[in-house]
């Protein structure tokens, strides 16, 4: 009888428990004052200089829309949207496929695969920054040969940005597959091989209708690192070359969204910065849109075990 | 007791938000001890209580001095005369570097703190332009006084005086002279563009027998192309404004781009009469002054600033002189050196009274005082004051020779490029371009760059 009798020192204890309860605003409170300070209080003040001219921060004029029609006027901003979109879908895809694959191949018991996962993954460690120069050195080590850099050539400065991405993003993205896969329940794949499904069958029909969870994350995360990209974009390009027009404006050829935010609120007089700031909110209306459509798409492709 | 938990969780945010708001108070009342400044920062408050120092000076105001500077070589020397100047008045004194080429972004963040810096470098127009409100009117203080010259100083469009310059410097071309004479050529002999081409091509083309080159290599990476986009630029601006001063009295909102052949020829002697091939030029990755100091080259183009580097390197101030840039203008036998600054003091005006006083007493002091001046201008170079020490830069007295002997100042009229970063990439671009392959329509590209992109930037800037 002693021994049933519940223990009042025991964590899950109502003597615990209830305080715990009550008091669990208290441990709310530090990671809620974190998030405020890090992420709502930056938010709602970028927001809102985003209708004001301001040079520093706590110095604001307000001029309520004006800041929006520079932004939607500026032909660099609408440029750069277009030339992030296509990069975004085509790294979306490509990084996709090829970490897809990497993960299959390294799930099929082949010899030194956590070898192979380590080397893969370990691009993911080093910084944007670090690998935007350390690929330029490589590309332009490559295209000096040829009589060019990777400044000097639109399509190249694409895909070299493609293939940095590449690099750094497929081992990350293998990862979460690799998990997937590893979750496809074994009774599936032996009742598939039983009913007679080659394996190409098995892939299409059993394996990735069951990690569609992970295409949806690995997909979420693409995408938006795609639209979200600026560290690469800086070191690898900067934006070369430009389009010089015959009226003197420029194109950045390679200026994604980002960079683009960047260069108007620093590289222009500081009469622009509250375009940028109001460019650098629809930049998160898009990305925050374009993510969540993303996300119910995969969703409902998403089958319950 | 879903309802419950959602308003617990309400309330929390709530109260999240105040604790930001109320922080963020304490942080515009109070004076932080600890700042969280990006760059590299030494402190000097505690080196000192102001109670000692009583006796030798008494501290004229309880304020203090936070220096952002801007010349990440000097800080060394600045965080010592930072030191000197506390331990003997009792004033602290901060001084903060911002890391190289990123003066424009910690300033920006710097002055959104309540600890804000109370002296600035405002060097140019464009700055000016943004950071004009901020600059306390120097008209008539002490330290204005002192100055020997007006030419340095920057005023916005009411007249007031924003900034003032605090050393300049002079940039053209550094020659090798020894290697000079070794190819066969004196210096004495080069004064146009002709003379300069000659010996450039005739050194380019037995460089291998030779074993050196005419010129160091014209890297367009960041951290090289202001030496072409900024510097020798120069030339282009400097004719024009000597067609047109009255244009010139303030930046223009075009620019004719007449001397553009000019700029043009001395690039291509440049980018054609060196080691390294002008196709790898856009990718950069070079480093010129190495080239130089290792007697790899003979001309490069740079200024005074390089002579504590060079002298480190071991090169001797015999062996080396600076001439103007000569490009086929006409009567450029009577050019000098392109001499100004981008380094002028700005005093922030929004800082507190006692600030702005500490400040200005600490600027006077380090003008007027002979061990502070000393190391500042072993580090600067030179300083426009009546009482600062002279300087022993040999460019600089180069510099004064070409003037004493009637030849012309070429100053800084490129420091009136408007959007100057945005400018000057485009600039850089365009001629990335016209490296790689070296035609006219290219030409043109850069031409447009150069003429056209100075009125979009101006219309940007000010429009």
């Amino acid at each position: 009888m002693l021994k049933r009798r519940r223990d009042p020192a025991a964590v899950n204890s109502r003597l615990i428990r209830r305080p715990i309860q009550r008091m669990f605003w208290l441990f709310l409170l530090p990671m809620t004052g974190a998030f405020c300070i890090g992420f709502v209080y930056p938010f709602l003040k970028g927001l809102f200089l985003s209708f004001c001219k301001f040079k520093t921060t706590s110095k604001w004029t307000w001029v309520g829309l004006a800041n929006y029609g520079k932004a939607f006027a500026d032909e660099s901003f609408r440029y750069s949207f277009g030339y992030t979109a296509i990069f975004a879908i085509v790294s979306l895809i490509i990084i996709n496929v090829l970490a897809f694959a990497v993960a299959y191949a390294l799930t099929q018991g082949i010899k030194g695969t956590n070898v192979f996962r380590t080397v893969f993954f370990m691009p993911n460690l080093i910084g944007g920054i670090v690998l935007g120069y350390i690929w330029s050195m490589i590309f332009d080590g490559i295209l000096s040969h040829y009589g060019t850099s990777i400044l000097l050539n639109t399509k190249i400065g694409f895909w070299g940005l493609i293939i940095l991405m590449c690099w750094q993003q497929i081992g990350y993205m293998m990862i979460i597959y690799i998990a997937g896969l590893q979750a496809v329940p074994e009774d599936m794949l032996e009742a598939a091989k039983i009913d007679g499904a080659n394996k190409w069958q098995t892939l299409w029909k059993v394996t990735i209708p069951n990690v569609m969870p992970s295409i949806t994350i690995c997909m979420f995360l693409t995408l938006t690192n795609g639209f979200k990209l600026f560290d690469q974009n800086l070191a690898l390009t900067g934006g070369q070359p430009y389009i010089i027009n015959p009226d003197g404006t420029t194109v950045h050829t390679t200026e994604m969204l980002a960079l683009n935010i960047y260069n108007t609120f620093y590289g222009q007089n500081a009469n622009a910065r509250g375009t940028a700031q109001a460019k650098a909110v629809l930049f998160f209306i898009l990305v925050a849109a374009i993510g969540l459509i993303q996300l119910s798409a995969t969703r409902k492709k998403e089958v319950q075990q | 007791m879903k309802k419950l938990i959602a308003l617990f969780l309400a309330l929390v945010l709530a109260l999240g938000l105040m604790a930001c708001a109320s922080s963020a108070n304490t942080e515009t009342t109070t004076q932080p001890a600890e700042t969280t400044a990006p760059a590299e920062e030494t402190k000097t408050e505690e080196a000192a209580p102001a109670e000692e120092a009583t006796e030798e000076a008494a501290p004229a105001a309880a304020g203090s001095v936070y220096w952002l500077n801007f010349k990440p070589e000097s800080d060394e020397t600045l965080q010592k005369v930072a030191a000197m100047y506390t331990e003997k008045t009792g004033v602290p004194v901060t001084v903060v570097t911002a890391a190289s080429g990123t003066y424009n972004e910690t300033l920006t963040a710097e002055m959104d703190k309540s600890k804000m810096p109370t002296l600035f470098v405002v060097g140019n127009q464009a700055a000016i332009s943004t950071w004009g409100d901020y600059c306390y009117d120097l008209t008539g203080t002490p330290i204005a006084n002192e100055l020997t010259t007006d030419a340095y100083n920057l005023y916005d469009e009411d007249g007031k005086l924003c900034s003032i310059g605090y050393c300049y410097e002079c940039y053209g071309i550094i020659v090798n002279k020894k290697l000079l004479s070794e190819a066969g050529y004196d210096i004495a002999d080069i004064k146009n563009f002709e003379a300069l081409k000659t010996a450039a091509e005739d050194i380019h083309a037995r460089a291998a027998e030779l074993g050196f080159d005419a010129f160091t290599s014209s890297s367009m990476s960041s951290d090289s192309s202001w030496r072409f986009t900024g510097h020798m630029a120069n030339l282009e601006y400097y004719y024009e404004s000597v067609d047109d001063p009255a244009a010139w009295e303030s930046c223009p909102a075009t620019i004719t781009g007449k001397y553009m052949q000019n700029y043009k020829n001395l690039w291509d002697l440049y980018i054609n009469n060196s080691a390294t091939n002008p196709a790898d030029l856009a990718a950069g990755g070079f480093d010129a002054q190495a080239e130089f100091a290792e007697g790899k080259a003979v001309f490069y183009s740079q200024g005074n600033w390089e002579w504590s580097a060079l002298q480190e390197k071991g090169m001797n101030a015999d062996d080396l002189t600076m001439i103007p840039y000569y490009c086929g203008v006409d009567g450029e036998e009577k050019a000098g050196l392109n001499c100004g600054t981008e380094n002028c003091w700005a005093v922030n005006a929004e800082a507190s009274e006692e600030d702005i006083q500490a400040t200005l007493d600490f600027m006077y002091w380090m003008v007027t005082d002979a061990d502070a001046s000393r190391l500042l201008v072993d580090s600067f170079g030179v300083m426009p004051y009546k009482q600062a020490v002279e300087s022993t830069n040999p460019f600089l007295k180069i510099a004064n020779e070409y003037t004493e002997e009637g030849n012309y100042v070429m100053p800084w009229v490129t420091n009136f490029q408007p959007n100057v970063d945005a400018y000057r990439e485009a600039l850089v671009a365009a001629m990335n371009q016209y490296d790689a392959d070296q035609t006219d329509a290219n030409w043109e590209l850069v031409k447009t760059a150069f003429v056209d992109g100075w009125a979009v930037q101006y219309q940007a800037a000010n429009g």
